[in-house]
């Protein structure tokens, strides 16, 4: 009997389950605006904290859970705080920008390159870079070089994991991310208050480190487009703007990346950005930060409080220099 | 309608508009609508506020002389008084969110030992931090032309003293700007803005000084002839 084969599909050309479960939201979302705009309401309301989010919002199937050196039992903060308050200077500046704006992010299909010093260089269809790692429920601490500071419940898988199946060379000592660049999905790029594309860098053994995520979600859904959909760094020792957003290419490397920030102001931010209360930033304490949601200011945690797990990657190196 | 009757009418609208940003913060905030930060967001938005008043502050005159419209004159001190009363806004929040927040509380919150650690940290923030020390300083120059802003005060020390006092706020609409420049992480479009009107209101009163000085110092003959 012949059997046809069926033909090898890739999977990002499947109708993404996202988009596919998203209709309902676009047709709620249609529906309000429509009821709004006829009794005037929407104007007045404004975007109030209760209504409903304008990103549909997809659960990820199997979820296992972390060890417990990797999840703090600290309160998350709200879905609400932690997908509203965002710096994301490609859609704008401002905190509420991303979520207002990054709606014109396409986040599927998705490619991110393999590159530089590495035995299997490659592009990825996201979903196939994803589908070999098992993803987990990891609860961070998050603190911005601002000095205010989130608990976050993503989803993700180690880099580590990632590295492992790519191999990179053994004259490779650097990591590099970098962005999505363009200006149709990021309009925040037309202007430049930064260097685009933004980049970021790690040192091999920080990215090798079992803290290190690659996120694909929050609270058991798929990332909202302003939290850095699809696939971002998540560094919990680090200040938030290490954690790269919207990566589409992961670059192995023997020189020290020079990272988007540092680029603009290299005296007040630099390549390792780890979170230290001794060390100011040139124009604010670091000493204290606020936890979005309270009033009085909590003392901020040398490396935000994973200092048991990570402070041995930095014997040896001054880090008031090596800010 | 006369101006005078106009502006009699005018000044209570105008009032009640310099008080719609103050009634949407307090809107915003029983709405949950100040973003997941809103303690923040009120600094930010007084700040903002304060700034927008003295540049209007300071737009009265060269727009006065510009248009003729004598009357706006009467609006001015308003203006400014709502500048020093967002300025007082910005500064008090401050104070609590930012300073009084980041407290530890040794004997307890009502404690002396408490109002002596808040001034300790404010004073040390206005000494270590330059943006700190600038928008201090722009604040409390605005202090004493609060205080002289009645026609009782114009009377006391004489038109031209008070004139003379009053030019402090080019000293607070420059500190300012300085201080929301560098506050700013990248951004600087804001504070571009303000840095362009601030310069041009101050330039013209530049061009107008200078040109009625040389008109002072010419002798009364070249004068006539010209």
């Amino acid at each position: 009997m012949l059997v046809k084969k069926s033909s090898d599909i890739p999977s990002s050309e499947i109708t993404d389950k996202k988009l596919y479960l998203g209709r309902r939201e676009f047709l709620q979302a249609a529906a309000v605006t429509a009821a709004g705009a006829a009794t005037g309401t929407l104007v007045l309301g404004g975007s109030s904290a209760e209504a409903a989010p304008s990103w549909p919002r997809v659960k990820i199937p199997n979820i296992q859970k972390a060890p417990p050196a990797f999840t703090t039992t600290e309160k998350p903060n709200t879905y609400n705080d932690i997908t509203t308050y965002n710096n994301f200077y490609e859609f704008g500046t401002e905190k509420g920008d991303p979520s207002q704006n990054a709606g014109s992010l396409k986040p599927s299909p998705w490619t991110v390159k393999i590159d530089g010093l590495v035995d299997k260089p490659a592009d990825y269809h996201l979903e196939d870079l994803i589908k070999p790692y098992a993803l987990e429920d990891r609860v961070y601490r998050h603190r911005c070089v601002e000095a205010w500071s989130l608990v976050i419940p993503w989803v993700g898988f180690p880099l580590a994991s990632l590295i492992k199946t790519v191999q990179p060379k053994t004259t490779a000592k650097f990591v590099e991310f970098t962005t999505l660049y363009n200006l149709q999905q990021m309009p925040g790029q037309r202007s430049d208050v930064l260097r685009w594309p933004y980049v970021e860098g790690l040192r091999l053994d920080e990215a090798m480190h079992p803290l290190t995520l690659l996120a694909v979600g929050v609270y058991g859904e798929y990332l909202p487009n302003q939290n850095g959909a699809p696939m971002r760094l998540v560094i919990p020792w680090k200040y938030g703007f290490k954690g790269c957003k919207s990566i589409v290419k992961i670059r192995f490397t023997d020189k020290q990346p020079l990272n988007t920030w540092q680029l603009s102001a290299p005296s007040e931010y630099g390549f390792y950005a780890n979170v230290n209360p001794s060390v100011d930033h040139p124009r604010w304490s670091q000493a204290r930060e606020r936890r979005i949601g309270e009033f009085f200011k909590r003392p901020t945690l040398m490396f935000n409080g994973y200092g048991d797990q990570v402070a041995s990657l930095y014997t040896g190196l001054d880090l008031k220099k090596n800010f | 309608m006369s101006p005078d009757r106009m502006v009699r009418w005018a000044k209570p609208v105008v009032f009640a508009g310099a008080l719609l940003p103050l009634a949407f913060m307090i809107w915003a905030g029983l709405h949950g609508n100040l973003t997941a930060d809103p303690l923040k967001e009120v600094t930010h938005e007084t700040g903002d506020w304060t700034i927008r008043f003295i540049v209007i502050t300071l737009a009265i005159t060269p727009v006065r002389r510009l248009t003729g419209w004598n009357w706006l004159i009467r609006f001015r001190r308003m203006m400014g008084l709502f500048a020093f009363f967002y300025g007082s806004c910005h500064f008090l929040i401050y104070v609590i969110a930012d300073r009084f927040a980041g407290l530890d509380f040794p004997d307890g919150i009502v404690a002396w030992s408490t109002g002596r650690a808040l001034l300790a940290s404010i004073w040390d923030d206005i000494y270590k931090r330059p943006y700190i020390t600038v928008g201090f300083l722009g604040f409390v120059s605005m202090i004493p032309l609060a205080l002289t802003s009645t026609a009782g005060w114009i009377r006391r020390i004489g038109g031209r003293n008070w004139q003379r006092l009053h030019r402090l706020i080019y000293v607070t609409a420059v500190a300012g700007v300085v201080h929301y420049w560098w506050l700013v992480k990248a951004d600087i479009r804001d504070p571009a803005i303000y840095a362009v009107l601030v310069t041009l209101l101050l330039g013209y009163r530049a061009t107008f000084f200078v040109k009625r000085a040389r008109l002072q110092r010419q002798p009364a003959q070249a004068r006539a002839r010209a």
